[in-house]
């Protein structure tokens, strides 16, 4: 598909749509932080400690007397920081597993699809929290972590996509032009998996947030004093019954990008695979 | 034997072997997670002020002085005798603890599960049938928040709003404090206890804690429940023999409940599934919310006092399920489906 009719069929899904300006907005927001938010993420306040929303603290501050807007704001840079870091690490090595095993077949094939299948069954989350909390909280691990356990969905649907491509008319005219190795592979077939692939990591970014924000609630995520949208939905927990906001707030922001993230992959499967229910 | 039992056998040989390897797998994991930990393991043990002659005898009878494959194969065979080590918080073993806090967690999960998948099948049977209609679109919507929404943070506000502003539910936790001691722990499972117990209003103080949590679970496992019946049911009414059932003069519910639904069995089998394992892991963080004694739970307290050995213990425990219901789930699809190969 050319990429001004791709381009224009997205745009023409309302979900695609939706979910592409909500993730430009959150990248702007990440991006401009510094101009955007009005106070210093960490600067303490002492006097106005868990004030509700005001002219002054737009969303409040939080029990060290921080503005609430601010850190929500620079909350905007670790989620989308670890969602590069996860997409970065999982799409090459699920892409290059997959076509090597689709491609080349064989004992290869079955060696890796075998060690694909191994990882695939294993569990995502309880993982990543025993491998930050035995290997120390932060950012770099926490993607590693759900890194780990992504890839072999790409690696999986990859190859099946090859096989299915293996006796194309397409591919045996590249073949007979003399186009073979590194070039065929990167060249011909790895464009053919590329939109099934972003499909699905647009889909899993959705979950990649969720666990992402769940380790950051259990003090698993960015370090302190760093504002991060879990760690600072677990400093409104202690004053939830009281100040119910100052949880509220960076919930909401999760709710948010991974409802931007989700309608972004539900509209990209509309058009990329029509054939989808 | 006929060929047809042959090749189901040969199936479940395979899927039990991947089963093997996959636990293996995961093993290797915790061990290597273990190994590689900045975290002594001694220290933790003996304390900072002990001499070094203690250190060293320590560091021995862990076997840590050994090669890492021969400390991989020790940690084996102790797994193989039930010994997962000693909680340094609690001072018990690691396996008691787990045993004791594993029935909350499997009660939680299970009766989430069943509220979740009634409603999950019948809401995505519900939307195929009536698809592209304003219900359709509101349960579409609903599930798609359910998707995106960090539940731990739901159930937060949730207690914000039902416990402490409504009154209308009970508070974190599996009893209220006056039941505490007076209910005897004979299954672990709190529904099954208080009756026992005789004590009525035990009983009913046990679902009122129950409620918010198991609807906050079913939530989350309707969510993909109902997407994926969904998807199911209407790429199946795509096919040919739908057309026939139709052309005899078959009404559309009675082709969606007779013929619709056996078919996607498989796919629904995996996604239940795929819904009861998401929310033993997704334990550790619900209960961690409502304060409930399970293995979620057990693994933040371990978490936050820096216990190693039974992080590793209760990463093992939810592991191990996972592994295990997902792939028997796999073998049983396979098996009872002559149309997987």
């Amino acid at each position: 598909m050319p990429s001004y009719l791709f381009l224009r069929r997205t745009l023409r899904s309302p979900a695609a749509l939706c979910g592409s300006v909500i993730i430009t907005l959150l990248v702007l927001i990440a991006v401009f932080a510094p101009l955007i938010a009005p106070f210093d993420p960490n600067w303490q306040d002492a006097a106005a400690r868990l004030q509700a929303p005001n002219a002054h603290h737009w969303l409040g501050t939080d029990s060290y007397g921080r503005d609430l807007l601010s850190r929500l704001v620079y909350g905007a840079r670790p989620a989308l920081g670890l969602v590069l870091l996860v997409t970065v690490i999982t799409l090459p090595v699920g892409l290059l597993i997959g076509i090597l095993s689709g491609y080349y077949g064989g004992w290869l094939e079955r060696v890796l699809m075998r060690f694909t299948d191994v990882v695939m069954s294993m569990p995502r989350l309880i993982l990543a929290f025993a491998f930050v909390a035995m290997l120390g909280p932060g950012l770099v691990n926490g993607a590693l972590a759900l890194a780990l356990t992504t890839w072999p969905a790409y690696a999986r649907q990859a190859r099946s996509e090859i096989q299915r491509l293996r006796h194309s008319d397409y591919l045996a005219a590249a073949e007979m032009m003399g186009i073979r190795g590194q070039r065929l592979l990167v060249g011909h077939i790895l464009p053919l998996c590329l939109p099934s692939a972003i499909v699905r990591l647009a889909l899993d970014l959705a979950g990649i947030i969720l666990a992402a924000a769940g380790l950051g609630f259990l003090g698993l995520g960015a370090r302190p004093p760093m504002a991060e949208w879990g760690s600072m939905i677990a400093d409104g927990m202690q004053v939830i019954f009281d100040q119910w906001w100052i949880a509220a707030i960076p919930g909401t922001a999760i709710l948010i990008s991974s409802l931007a993230f989700n309608l972004l992959g539900d509209g990209l499967r509309d058009v990329l695979e029509p054939g989808h229910d | 034997m006929s060929r047809a039992s042959n090749r189901s056998l040969l199936t479940l040989f395979q899927g039990l072997f991947t089963l093997a390897l996959t636990l293996v797998g995961l093993l290797l994991i915790t061990f290597a997670l273990s190994a590689l930990s900045p975290v002594d393991r001694v220290l933790q043990i003996v304390g900072d002020h002990a001499s070094q002659a203690t250190y060293d005898q320590v560091h021995h009878q862990l076997g840590l002085d050994k090669p890492l494959p021969v400390q991989f194969w020790h940690y084996l065979t102790q797994l193989a005798h039930g010994d997962l080590g000693t909680a340094s918080a609690t001072g018990q073993p690691v396996l008691q603890d787990l045993l004791a806090a594993f029935p909350a967690t499997l009660e939680l999960a299970t009766l989430a599960l069943i509220i979740g998948s009634i409603f999950g099948v019948m809401f995505g049977v519900l939307c195929a049938r009536f698809v592209g209609s304003p219900w359709d679109l509101a349960v579409r919507i609903f599930t798609l928040l359910g998707n995106s929404v960090p539940i731990f943070w739901l159930g937060l506000l949730m207690l914000a709003l039902f416990y402490a502003r409504l009154q209308w539910s009970a508070g974190p936790g599996r009893l209220d404090d006056i039941y505490q001691y007076s209910v005897e722990a004979k299954t672990g499972f709190v529904l099954i206890d208080t009756w026992l117990s005789g004590d009525r209003d035990a009983f009913t103080n046990a679902i009122n804690h129950l409620t918010l949590p198991v609807l906050l679970l079913a939530y989350y496992s309707l969510a993909s429940i109902t997407r994926l019946t969904r998807t199911a049911c209407l790429s199946e009414m795509n096919k040919e023999y739908i057309t026939l059932a139709r052309a005899k003069g078959a009404g559309d519910m009675t082709i969606l409940v007779r013929h619709v639904l056996p078919n996607i069995r498989g796919t629904l089998f995996t996604v239940i599934a795929l819904a009861y394992t998401g929310m033993l892991e997704g334990a550790v963080l619900t209960e961690t919310v409502f304060s409930w004694p399970g293995i979620g739970r057990y693994l933040t307290t371990a978490l936050f006092a820096g216990d190693t050995t039974a992080i590793m213990g209760g990463t093992l425990l939810i592991g191990v399920s996972f592994v295990i219901i997902n792939n028997l789930t796999d073998v049983l699809v396979r098996v009872t489906d002559p149309r997987v190969h």
